[in-house]
């Protein structure tokens, strides 16, 4: 009889749930469509860290340690002839030859638009390692080797050893945005904590934590930086350099979300259910993890999206000023670094193709975050 | 005797939002006679502020009136004898110069919060000067011809705006108005807040006072005195008040009239004695008996309307209330949509007990 | 648990010279400057099954006088004696002071008090189903698992009105008056002896309100409890109560049976008070007793009788005494000096 009286009671249950969750992210999809811009915004976020975070091996036409006998060539550029030099749909590039210039004293390329190299999709060049152990050859454009052994495709031209930029942007963004997001994870975890616990004891526990993201706000961001900087032995492998300074980031960062959290909870704790959860003798535990914390969420989700290209653009800052990542290690602000010379600048002006990367990565933080605000918020508010 | 000053003629208002078009107001109609009081009642979401607001041509998006018409019997400020205009407001631009001088300056309205409908950076003085600037005119007698004085309205002066703040803050009685008249909102009690409203509100001499729930954030001692108040003012000015209000304790001291609504329908209009006394739709009946009544515990049960206010997305069929009218007859109320009819002189109601069907 | 008095009569719960004051603070040093008399010497009780209204106006003490009570603010003075056989070890009663209780106890004691909320939006996780709001009291004492206390709530949830496939639903999927209805289901999860109801219908629309009311009733005959019911609607408090206690700036100005209270006030502000409600009735015509100016303050309170400055009878004595709080006849206590020679009205 138990078992009669079980099932049918179950399987609504389920379906009213599902029925549930689905009038909620359908009201808050709803919202999230109206506004293109953020849609957009989820576009292009979603393109980057597909491919540079995931796919940048298959994306790049060569690997990030492949140095070609180009140095510091310009980019190739793009061209719709056949190799009969026809009009032809398949864009192709043309070659570069190189050429002494006796004035200047100065090896440069000049383009020969005699020797023409069609592109193709899904060409099989360099080997590499898909998400590290699936071998593949396979990239997802190039000049097909087999057929013209002396072609290359260097769309954003190469810097002075010889490394194909446009590979190496998707490298380097890898890096770069992989540090917003895995720094701004961790920002969330303790800006949340600190925040939560400031919020919600009061007292001489709230003055001591705002006291301490008072004093870490205060402190100027660069001179800051570069001690901590120099603090980190030259001798510790790139990875380790590279964990530290997001943990450094952190550091400098968590004050602000802390604060936000923080009024966030002040103002749920004056909620009536929480007085309920008290009156029945829940523990501080449970007030703050079942009934203050989940309402903070939707908010906190907003603000770390929009704090996220801060993140990125520290690093890039800092990896520019030579405090941040270095080479052997390739991330957008080492890019740049490069080409932080007027020779380079005024030789080698296609080594800031990145900027505009970086600038549509922040632009679609921005316009992911702003959408979020819109779609998450009156029902967060409650 | 009883001369119109607005007319609500079978009004409409629809919001038409994600998941279907909302009818707030379904066919509203009532005279608000110059002078006297009009209470409007009703449940929350039952359209009656709605109403008020297509009054004054300021309904929120995406509201809009779709059927009726809202008629202004106009008097000039400056000259009461000159011939009355008449105008539609559902027909004038929202942001049109003829209904900004009409709001503020002819309707006034207070609200219910009267923490949150006075901004926080300005003293009462400034609060009451913003009005007057807008809608009081001095007049100036610029010349004189044969013995007609040619006249000609200014804007009042900072000097004299601070004076009539003074003199308006006397008259809604607040102590020592030439102190107040510096103070800022969140110096005043909630009782002296509500006084300020109604001095800004009724500082431009309006025609009619719309007050959306003046009372109900307000303590009972405190509310005692705003009503007293607002019946005092009446009687010194001739001024209409339409009072939306869901306590019926305080419609029954204010009112000459009462409409009764639900789920954006006029269910009942009468004189106050008589909805009281000989209530003719259920609802009223229901709604007089299930509050409990000061001073008189009879009953250790209240009659309760059972059921709860419908979704107004999906509205019940035939009469809006009949899954939780006492009267209700199956196969009438649930598919026939009741008529607004006068079963006695100057008594309207709307319900099929009345109809021959 | 220190002091214990003896179980009398059948009263429920003692509270005696009940004092919370909140200070008020100034400067980074958050020097104490003064202190807000929320709730100044404030005597009452409840018997079993009984229900006792708290009015008065905002501001007065009313809820903060409730919450002080059950602990959860920490009370500046007084006791507040509650019959339990919690802590007895041979199972009889006895009146145990809830001040003295430590934090085990008092979650213990929890059990036995529970709260409803005046604002149905507000009281309810958002984030929280039905099921977890009304099973969170079970859980935290550890009472019933599985489906055991998917029954209990399920029958709760139907002895409310409300019905079983409401239970993984959300809150904002209710009305107001149903929200209400989940709120006392969870008071009534730990089946308490007595609820602290703070201002449970007001925020109700008017056809929503009989239908709490009788509900509250209904529960109470089932299940013999007593309620604490704050509001601030006369008439309301009149309909629910057995016995009223009116507060005025943090002290109680008379308490009484109901009918007794409404129909033949002792204080002035009660007459004031009763005077002050509109009557839904257009025919009734009473002289109204305005009270000049507004509630005092209560960090500064008037000297004497916190209501002299406001009341019509005030002589001397009232501006510089404190009126004591007595029984001037059986059951009904007031605080006035000139309560033996005034003739007051009721309604």
């Amino acid at each position: 009889m138990a078992e009669s009286k079980q099932n049918p009671q179950t399987e609504p249950k389920q379906a009213k749930e599902q029925q549930f969750s689905q009038a909620y992210w359908s009201l808050v999809w709803w919202k999230f469509k109206k506004n293109k811009l953020a849609i957009v915004g989820a576009v292009i976020i979603i393109l980057f860290y597909a491919s540079c975070g995931l796919f940048a091996e298959f994306v790049a036409p060569y690997r990030l340690d492949f140095q070609s006998d180009y140095l510091e060539a310009r980019p190739q550029p793009i061209t719709f002839k056949n190799a009969a030099g026809e009009f032809s749909l398949r864009p192709a590039v043309y070659g570069l030859d190189e050429e002494v210039d006796l004035i200047a004293r100065q090896r440069t390329w000049v383009v020969n638009e005699d020797r023409i190299y069609p592109l193709s999709l899904f060409v099989k060049g360099q080997e590499y390692k898909l998400f590290g152990f699936i071998p593949l050859k396979i990239h997802l454009f190039g000049v097909n080797t087999e057929k013209y052994p002396d072609g290359t495709a260097f769309l954003f031209g190469t810097d002075r050893v010889g490394r194909d930029l446009f590979s190496r942007i998707f490298y380097g963004g890898r890096l770069s945005l992989l540090l917003g997001l895995i720094g701004q994870f961790l920002t969330l975890i303790l800006g949340m904590v600190m925040g939560a616990i400031s919020g919600y004891y009061g007292g001489a526990t709230d003055i001591l934590v705002q006291r301490l993201t008072e004093f870490v706000g205060a402190f100027p961001d660069i001179p800051l930086f570069m001690a901590l900087a120099a603090a980190i032995p030259p001798t510790w492998s790139p990875i380790v350099v590279y964990f530290m300074l997001t943990v450094i980031l952190v550091f400098i960062r968590w004050g602000g979300l802390a604060r936000q959290v923080r009024s966030l909870i002040l103002s749920l704790r004056e909620r009536e259910y929480v007085l309920a959860a008290q009156s029945a003798g829940a523990s501080d535990r449970r007030i703050m993890f079942r009934h203050l914390l989940p309402g903070t969420m939707s908010h906190v989700i907003v603000i770390a999206t929009l704090m996220i290209p801060g993140m990125i653009l520290a690093e890039t800052a800092l990896s520019w000023l030579g405090l941040g990542l270095r080479p052997p290690l390739t991330s957008w602000g080492v890019l740049l670094q490069e080409i932080s010379s007027v020779r380079a600048i005024r030789f080698a002006p296609w080594g800031l193709i990145p900027v505009p990367f970086i600038i549509v990565a922040v632009l679609g933080f921005n316009m992911l975050g702003d959408g979020l605000r819109d779609a998450l918020d009156p029902y967060g508010g409650r | 005797m009883a001369e119109p000053l607005l007319e609500i003629k079978d009004v409409h208002v629809e919001f038409e939002v994600r998941d279907g078009i909302v009818h707030a107001v379904d066919g509203v109609s009532y005279t608000v006679n110059r002078g006297e009081t009009i209470g409007i009642i009703g449940e929350s979401g039952c359209g009656k502020s709605v109403t008020a607001k297509a009054a004054m041509q300021m309904l929120p998006k995406p509201g809009k009136v779709s059927q009726g018409e809202i008629i202004y019997h106009r008097r000039s400020k400056f000259d009461p004898s000159k011939p009355q205009e008449v105008v539609n407001i559902t027909q004038l631009d929202p942001d049109g110069e003829l209904i900004r001088h009409i709001r503020g300056g002819e309707f006034a309205m207070i609200f219910q919060e009267p923490m949150s409908s006075l901004t926080p950076v300005y003293t009462t003085g400034t609060l009451i000067g913003e009005a007057l600037a807008l809608h009081r005119w001095v007049p100036v007698t610029v010349g004189e011809q044969m013995s007609n004085k040619i006249m000609q309205y200014r804007h009042v002066t900072k000097e004299e705006s601070r004076e009539i703040a003074i003199e308006m803050l006397q008259k809604v009685g607040i102590p020592k108005p030439h102190e107040r008249v510096d103070a800022y909102p969140h110096q005043l009690s909630g009782g002296q807040r509500q006084r300020v409203m109604i001095a800004i509100a009724l500082s431009c001499e309006p025609f009619m006072l719309i007050a959306d729930e003046p009372t109900t954030a307000l303590d009972v001692s405190i509310e005692a005195q705003i009503l007293d108040l607002m019946r005092e003012l009446q009687q010194s000015v001739e001024m209409s008040i339409m009072f939306i209000t869901h306590n019926l304790g305080v419609v029954a001291e204010m009112a000459k009239e009462i409409v009764v609504m639900y789920m954006g329908k006029q269910v009942e209009k009468a004189d106050t004695v008589k909805v009281f006394y000989e209530p003719k739709h259920p609802y009223t009946r229901a709604l007089l008996q299930s509050i409990p009544k000061v001073g008189r515990r009879t009953s250790e049960r209240l009659a309760s309307i059972k059921g709860m206010v419908p979704d107004p997305f999906h509205l019940p069929s035939g009469c809006v209330f009949h899954p939780r009218c006492p009267s209700f007859m199956p196969g009438k109320c649930d598919v026939i949509k009741p008529k607004y009819i006068e079963v006695e002189p100057d008594h309207w109601v709307r319900c099929l007990l009345y109809e021959d069907v | 648990m220190a002091e214990k008095i003896p179980v009398t009569d059948n009263v429920l719960l003692d509270v005696r010279g009940l004092k919370k004051y909140f200070p008020i603070t100034s400067g980074l040093l958050r020097r104490v400057t003064g202190y807000v008399k929320a709730v100044d010497d404030v005597t009452f009780f409840v018997r079993e099954g009984e229900t006792l209204g708290l009015v008065g106006e905002s501001g007065c003490g009313k809820t903060t006088a409730s919450r002080t009570v059950i602990r959860l603010y920490e009370a500046t003075a007084g006791e507040a004696f509650f019959r339990t056989d919690l802590f007895s070890t041979d199972g009889k009663v006895e009146m145990v002071n809830l001040f003295d209780l430590d934090k085990e106890q008092i979650k213990k004691v929890r059990r036995q008090i529970s709260m409803i909320f005046q604002d149905p939006i507000n009281s309810l996780n958002p984030r929280m189903s039905v099921f977890d709001i009304v099973s969170e009291p079970m859980v935290i004492h550890g009472l019933r698992k599985g489906p055991e206390m998917e029954e209990t709530v399920v029958s709760l949830l139907e002895r409310v009105g409300l019905r079983k496939e409401h239970i993984r639903r959300y809150p904002h999927e209710f009305s107001g008056g149903q929200r209400q209805r989940i709120g006392i289901a969870r008071a009534l999860s730990l089946n308490p002896r007595i609820i602290f109801c703070d201002e449970p219908v007001s925020a109700l629309d008017v056809s929503i309100q009989a239908q709490t009311l009788n509900l509250l009733q209904d529960l109470q005959s089932d299940f013999n409890l007593s309620y604490i019911f704050v509001a601030h609607d006369l008439s309301v408090v009149q309909h629910i109560s057995d016995r009223v206690a009116v507060m005025y700036v943090g002290k109680i100005a008379e308490m009484a049976g109901s009918d007794a209270l409404y129909n033949n006030p002792l204080h002035p502000y009660t007459e004031a008070l009763m005077s002050a409600v509109p009557k839904p009735d257009p025919k009734y015509e009473s002289e109204r007793i305005i009270m000049q100016g507004d509630v005092a303050d209560p960090s500064n309170p008037p000297s004497g009788c916190y209501f002299h400055p406001r009341c019509r009878y005030a002589t001397d004595i009232c501006r510089t005494a404190t009126p004591e709080f007595r029984e001037l006849k059986p059951d009904h206590f007031v605080a006035c000096h000139r309560a033996e020679e005034l003739q007051l009205k009721g309604v």
